[in-house]
């Protein structure tokens, strides 16, 4: 098992959002995350990314345990997620190319830094980063946009930007929140195919989304969560399939009949 | 005197009031910086402090406050001897001057403006800073950057942002508050022409005074848009 979440819990201010969550998920698959509005999908990622430390559970990557609950403080720093966020959040004062870039300079710098390599050894590191920060954005077609700025992005192409920062880090689990819950309905396509695609190099991901049709072609497994528990687990054949469970079945439906 | 004569009387006043700015810039910027901090800590004491701290020296008008610095250590020690005035006096003798220097009631005024502008800079801050989405925080938290690198490389620049035009305003009135510091006799511009007026009756002076004042604040009008339009490639 490459990630396993285990019985992870999460309440706001005596609310519980999560209740006791456990999945796992294998190297190179994809994982979809289905859920009426206020079910906890968002906090469920924000525990796993640590935007939001868990009440309970543990985080296992690759056998690893990188999060307890019951040891809040030690554990975290592994850097294993990477988080696309519905609203982007790229930085406004730097362009396409800075925002993939700035935090992978960083982090050389920093390692350069503490192993007291040379000059010359991080000037060649920065220069890898920045190679593969074109590589990336071309990748997810910006090639022309490297020198603009968020502000004269279209939502679309900023969601990509953000996809290529995210990627920047080589994680080893990519987290979508929404991805294209913020674009106008005739873009999502050309983020939802660069999401696609790199499901067919086999990146690993989880994705919260609200795209039916998408979830179902990209998926490897999908998980229906109501109410903080996940009512549903299987493949998007058992999902979208015949199934007697009442809350997928009127979850689902509704979203068939919707428009 | 003559009109040069003037000119050169009038434009050492300005020295101090030119002085008086830079130097309040100078102190108020940082501890404004470091107040806005407190004032939105986790701990509530150190923020409560802080915020009651800011609303009494707001609340407080300044040429008040630079009196009250300035006889406050008469009125903590014994009696008249002040500090200030004993530093004017020291430096007076030290210099073998005829003439009774400032140099402690400087001090006291300058002490003065940097609380005074400390607490309405790190109010601008303060505002400045909660305005920057969480998500500006959040995204650099996943890209596992710490929390001074997410303040200096991805905060702090919008934050000067959104800061600059409150920040231009109260700048333009420190620049006019400077004339505050010839409450306690300290010989700045307006404090030198009203001197004119007083025992030369001479007037004109008190309106030329005016064009030092204008001229200052355009300079620094100019500077501060110059500041602006630098950071107008970008949405924030
Ligand atoms: N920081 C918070 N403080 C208090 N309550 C919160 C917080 N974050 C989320 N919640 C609550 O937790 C519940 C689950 O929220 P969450 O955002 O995880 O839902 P979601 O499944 O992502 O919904 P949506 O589809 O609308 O995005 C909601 O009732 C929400 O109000
Ligand atoms: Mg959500």
């Amino acid at each position: 098992m490459f990630l396993e979440v285990r019985k992870l819990e999460k309440s706001f201010g005596g609310t519980s959002v999560l209740k006791g969550v456990d999945f796992t998920l294998e190297k190179g698959q994809v994982l979809s995350i289905l859920g009426s509005s206020g079910s906890g999908k968002t906090t469920l990622l924000r525990c796993i990314n640590a935007l939001e430390t868990a009440d309970g559970g543990e985080i296992y990557v690759a056998g690893n345990k990188i999060f307890d609950a019951a040891h809040k403080d030690k554990l975290k720093n592994i850097l294993n997620f990477g988080f696309v966020f519905q609203s982007f959040n790229l930085f406004p004062q730097y362009t396409a190319f800075e925002n993939v870039t700035l935090a992978p300079i960083l982090h050389i710098k920093d390692e350069c830094k503490k192993q007291k390599k040379t000059k010359a050894e991080r000037e060649r590191l920065i220069r890898e980063a920045e190679e593969k920060a074109k590589i990336l954005l071309t990748k997810v077609g910006l090639a022309d946009k490297m020198d603009s700025y968020p502000c004269q992005l279209s939502g679309g192409q900023q969601q990509r930007v953000s996809i290529a920062r995210a990627l920047a880090l080589s994680p080893d689990v990519l987290c979508f929140d929404e991805p294209t819950s913020a674009l106008d309905p005739e873009i999502t396509g050309e983020v939802l195919k660069i999401i696609k695609e790199l499901a067919a190099e086999d990146m690993t991901m989880i994705i919260v989304t609200h795209e039916m049709n998408f979830a179902r072609d990209v998926s490897d497994k999908i998980i229906f969560m109501d109410n903080g528990v996940i009512a549903a687990e299987g493949s998007p054949e058992e999902i979208f399939g015949k199934n007697d469970n009442e809350r997928l079945h009127s979850f689902l439906s509704s979203f068939y009949t919707g428009d | 005197m003559n009109f040069w004569q003037i000119t050169l009387d009038l434009l050492g006043g300005f020295g101090l009031t030119a002085l008086l700015f830079v130097l309040t810039l100078l102190f108020a910027i940082p501890l404004g910086l470091l107040l806005s901090f407190c004032s939105m800590s986790k701990y509530q004491p150190v923020k409560k402090i802080t915020r009651v701290l800011i609303w009494i020296v707001r609340g407080i008008p300044l040429m008040l406050l630079v009196c009250m610095i300035y006889y406050l250590p008469g009125l903590l020690g014994t009696g008249t001897i002040n500090i200030f005035d004993k530093m004017d006096r020291y430096f007076t003798a030290l210099m073998g001057s005829s003439e009774l220097l400032y140099y402690g009631s400087f001090v006291a005024v300058l002490i003065a403006f940097v609380i005074n502008y400390a607490c309405y800079f790190s109010e601008i801050f303060r505002g400045g800073i909660e305005s920057v989405p969480q998500g500006q925080y959040e995204a650099g938290q996943v890209l596992g950057l710490t929390k001074g690198q997410i303040f200096s490389k991805i905060i702090l620049k919008q934050v000067i942002k959104r800061i600059l035009p409150p920040m231009s305003n109260e700048i333009i009135t420190l620049v006019k508050d400077t004339a505050l510091a010839n409450v306690i006799a300290i010989p700045e511009i307006i404090k030198r022409a009203k001197d004119m007026a007083a025992t030369q009756a001479l007037t004109w002076p008190l309106f030329y005074t005016a064009v030092f004042y204008l001229l200052f604040v355009g300079f620094v009008t100019i500077l501060l848009g110059y500041a602006e339009k630098r950071l107008s490639y970008f949405k924030a």
